[in-house]
C-alpha cells in the first residue's frame, strides 16, 4: 500500500454519538490526496454524523482524524482555525448566510482570512460563481435562488479560498437528475483542476458509480464501515448481501 | 342466529357451526364511515375455532384490516384456532403486516420512574448551566480580542442592528413610556391631593422615570421586539446550518452574530431610556396641565429642584446593564435553540422570558446597591 504513505485523510478508530447513542464505533479509512471519497450508507447510518465528527463540528468520543499528517482532532484552537481555512464544506441545504447576497456569502470567507482589497474580492466572487454557473447572481439573495442554485451557490463558497480539501453532504440530494449530474461534473472538474480532496457523504448510486475513485460503505446496525474499495469492485466482490443490495438498487419490489 | 345485514354500511354476521364460530363479513368498510369493532357481537361460548370470511365485502379499506387484526389478535390470546384461509389474499397479506406491526409498535417512553426523571433533569439543567457559562467565555474573550484591537467588530452588522433595535423602535417606546407618565401621574395626584401637593407630582414623575421606569419600559420594550427577533434571527439561522457553516470557517459566530447585536443594545438602550424619560415627563406634565391645572413651566422648575443629573445617570447605567441582559439571552436562546420550527419559537419565547426574569432581577440588586452607596 505505497500510494496511502501520505494519506489526504486518516480517520484511525473514530467513535461518535449524541449523549449516550453510540452511531459510529471504531471507524477507519484513509483518503489519498486529489480522491474523490464517497462515503456512503443507507439514511441514518451516521454519515452526516462522520462527517461532523472529522470536521470538527461535534466531538467524538474516541479516535483521531489527521489531514495531510496533523492530527485536528488533539489540535489546538488556534491551529485548528489555521487547518479550517483548507477545507471547503458543502452543507446538505447549502446553508447560504441568508441576510447576505450571493457576492457577499463568497466574500466573507475572502475577507475573514486574506487581505485583499474589497474590489479585489469581488471580482473573484463573481468569477467563483461563474464558475458554478451562476454568473450575474452577485446581488441575489439565497431566498431568490431554486434549491440546484443554492447548492452551486454553496460551492462557490466553499471553494471561495480555494481550499485542498471539500466535503459534500448529499449534494445530489433534493435535486433533479439533471442537475444532479451537472453538479457531479462540477465536483470533477474542480479535482481535476486544483487537485482537491473530496470527500462526498450520497446514497445516489449514479453518483457513485460515476465519479467515485473509492468509497467506504457505513452500516447502521455495525456502527462502521461494511465494504471498502472501487465501487465496481465492491460491487463485484462484496459477499455482504446489503451492500450488493444498495450498489445494485435492488429494494423492495425489484427482484 | 341470524342478524340481517345493514345494507348502508359494514356488517358482521357470526353464525355458529357445531363449535365452529363463522364470522361473515359484508359490505362496504370504509375508515370514514362507523364501521365495527371487534367483537362487535355477543361471543358464545369458548369456540374451538373461528373461521372468517369476507365474500360480501363490496369496499375495503384499512378499517377491515384493523378489524381482522383484532380478531385474529383476540384468537391468539384466547389459544383459538382462526382460519382466514377463505380471505382474499390481499386481505390475508394486509392484516399479517397489522399484527407484526402491533408487535413491534413503539413502547410508551413517557412513563418513566421518579428518580429517572430527576436524573434526566439535573443532567439538563447542568447542560444548561455549561452552555451559559461556555456563551458567557466566550463572549467575554471575543470581547476582549476586540477591545485590544486584536478583531475587528462588524461596523456595517452593527450599525444595521443598531437602526433596527433603537430608531425603529422609537414609537413603540414613545407611546409606552407616555402612557406610563400619564398613570403615574394620576395615582400619584389620589395621593397628593390629600395634602394640597398637587404640585409634588413632576418631582415624583421625574424621579420615578429617571431611576427606574424610563430604563425599565425601553428594556421590556426591546425584550419583546429586538432580543426575541435576535432569538429567532439566530435560531433559524442553526436550523439552516449556517452556524455550522461559520464555524467549518474558523469564524466564531460569537463575534460574528452576537458581538454586533449586543454592541448594538448596549448603546441604544441608554439612549432609548432617556428618551423614554422625557416622553414619562411629557405624559406626567399633560395630565399635571389638564387635570391639577399645573402650569407646565412650574411642573418644570419644581422636577427641577428634586431631579439632577445623578438620577438620570443611574436610569443610564441600568439601561446598559439591560441592554447586555436582553442582547446577551436573546443570542444565547437562538444559539441553544433546537434545529426545527418549533425549537425556534421556543427560543424566542424563552429569550422574552429570560431576558425580563434577569431585567427584574438586576433592577432589584441596583436598588440595594444604590441605596448602600448613596447614589
Ligand atoms: N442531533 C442529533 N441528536 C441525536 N441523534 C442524532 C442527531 N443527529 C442524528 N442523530 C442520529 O444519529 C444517527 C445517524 O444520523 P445521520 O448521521 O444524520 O445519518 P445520515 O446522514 O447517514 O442519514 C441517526 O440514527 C439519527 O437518529
Ligand atoms: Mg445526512
Amino acid at each position: 500500500m505505497s500510494s496511502d504513505a501520505n494519506p489526504a485523510i486518516e480517520v484511525t478508530d473514530l467513535a461518535c454519538s449524541y449523549d449516550e447513542k453510540l452511531v459510529l464505533d471504531g471507524v477507519s479509512f484513509r483518503v489519498r490526496p486529489a480522491e474523490i471519497f464517497f462515503v456512503i450508507g443507507g439514511s441514518g447510518c451516521g454519515k452526516t454524523t462522520l462527517l461532523r465528527n472529522m470536521i470538527g463540528l461535534n466531538t467524538p468520543v474516541r479516535g483521531e482524524v489527521r489531514f495531510n499528517g496533523r492530527s485536528f482532532t488533539s489540535a489546538d484552537s488556534k491551529s485548528r482555525r489555521e487547518m479550517l481555512r483548507t477545507f471547503g464544506m458543502l452543507f446538505q441545504s447549502g446553508a447560504l448566510w441568508t441576510s447576505l447576497t450571493l457576492g457577499e456569502n463568497i466574500a466573507l470567507p475572502l475577507e475573514e482570512y486574506t487581505s485583499l482589497p474589497a474590489d479585489e474580492i469581488r471580482s473573484i466572487a463573481a468569477f467563483k460563481l461563474a464558475q458554478v454557473g451562476l454568473e450575474g447572481y452577485e446581488e441575489h439573495y439565497p431566498s431568490e435562488l431554486s434549491g440546484g442554485m443554492r447548492k452551486r451557490a454553496g460551492l462557490a463558497r466553499a471553494l471561495a479560498l480555494d481550499p485542498g480539501i471539500v466535503f459534500f453532504d448529499e449534494p445530489s440530494a433534493s435535486l433533479d437528475p439533471v442537475t444532479a449530474r451537472n453538479l457531479d461534473r462540477l465536483i470533477v472538474q474542480v479535482r481535476d483542476t486544483f487537485g482537491t480532496t473530496i470527500v462526498v457523504v450520497s446514497h445516489d448510486v449514479d453518483s457513485i458509480f460515476g465519479i467515485a475513485d473509492r468509497i467506504v460503505m457505513l452500516d447502521r446496525d455495525k456502527r462502521g464501515i461494511i465494504a471498502e474499495g472501487k465501487p465496481s469492485e465492491v460491487a463485484r466482490n462484496s459477499d455482504n448481501p446489503r451492500v450488493v443490495e444498495f450498489l445494485t438498487r435492488r429494494g423492495i419490489g425489484a427482484e | 342466529m341470524q342478524a340481517t345485514p345493514e345494507p348502508t354500511g359494514a356488517s358482521v354476521t357470526a353464525r355458529t357451526d357445531g363449535s365452529v364460530l363463522e364470522i361473515r363479513l359484508g359490505g362496504p368498510w370504509r375508515l370514514e364511515s362507523r364501521t365495527p369493532r371487534w367483537p362487535s357481537f355477543t361471543l358464545p361460548e369458548k369456540p374451538t375455532a373461528v373461521r372468517i370470511r369476507a365474500d360480501a365485502v363490496s369496499q375495503w379499506d384499512t378499517s377491515l384490516v384493523v378489524y381482522l387484526g383484532e380478531a385474529q389478535q383476540w384468537c391468539g390470546t384466547s389459544g383459538i384456532d382462526c382460519d382466514i384461509q377463505a380471505l382474499p389474499d390481499k386481505m390475508r397479506a394486509l392484516s399479517g403486516q397489522f399484527l407484526s406491526s402491533l408487535r413491534t409498535r413503539g413502547r410508551d417512553e413517557h412513563s418513566r420512574s421518579f428518580v429517572v426523571e430527576v436524573g434526566l433533569a439535573t443532567r439538563e439543567t447542568m447542560a444548561h448551566v455549561r452552555g451559559l457559562l461556555q456563551f458567557v467565555g466566550e463572549f467575554w474573550i471575543d470581547t476582549t480580542r476586540l477591545v485590544r484591537g486584536r478583531a475587528g467588530l462588524r461596523w456595517s452588522d452593527t450599525v444595521g442592528e443598531m437602526q433596527k433595535c433603537g430608531a425603529m423602535a422609537l414609537p413603540i417606546v414613545s407611546l409606552i413610556s407616555f402612557l406610563v407618565g400619564v398613570t403615574l401621574a394620576y395615582s400619584g395626584a389620589i395621593v397628593l391631593k390629600r395634602f394640597g401637593g398637587e404640585i409634588w407630582v413632576s418631582d415624583l414623575i421625574g424621579v420615578a422615570m429617571t431611576r427606574e421606569m424610563g430604563a425599565l419600559m425601553a428594556a421590556v420594550t426591546l425584550s419583546g421586539r429586538t432580543g426575541a427577533a435576535y432569538a429567532v434571527e439566530i435560531g433559524s439561522m442553526k436550523a439552516n446550518e449556517e452556524i455550522d457553516a461559520l464555524s467549518t470557517l474558523g469564524i466564531s459566530p460569537v463575534r460574528f452574530l452576537v458581538i454586533p447585536r449586543v454592541f448594538a443594545l448596549v448603546l441604544m438602550m441608554p439612549l432609548l431610556a432617556m428618551y423614554a424619560n422625557c416622553l414619562g415627563v411629557l405624559g406626567g406634565m399633560a395630565v399635571a396641565y389638564t387635570t391639577l391645572d399645573i402650569p407646565p413651566t412650574a411642573y418644570w422648575v419644581e422636577m427641577l429642584t428634586i431631579v439632577d443629573l445623578q438620577d438620570v445617570l443611574v436610569g443610564v447605567i441600568k439601561a446598559v446593564v439591560f441592554g447586555l441582559i436582553v442582547g446577551l439571552s436573546g443570542c444565547l436562546r437562538g444559539l441553544q435553540s433546537e434545529r426545527d420550527a418549533a425549537g425556534v419559537g421556543n427560543a424566542a419565547t424563552s429569550a422574552v422570558v429570560t431576558s425580563i426574569l434577569l431585567i427584574i432581577v438586576a433592577d432589584a440588586v441596583f436598588a440595594v446597591l444604590f441605596h448602600v452607596i448613596g447614589l
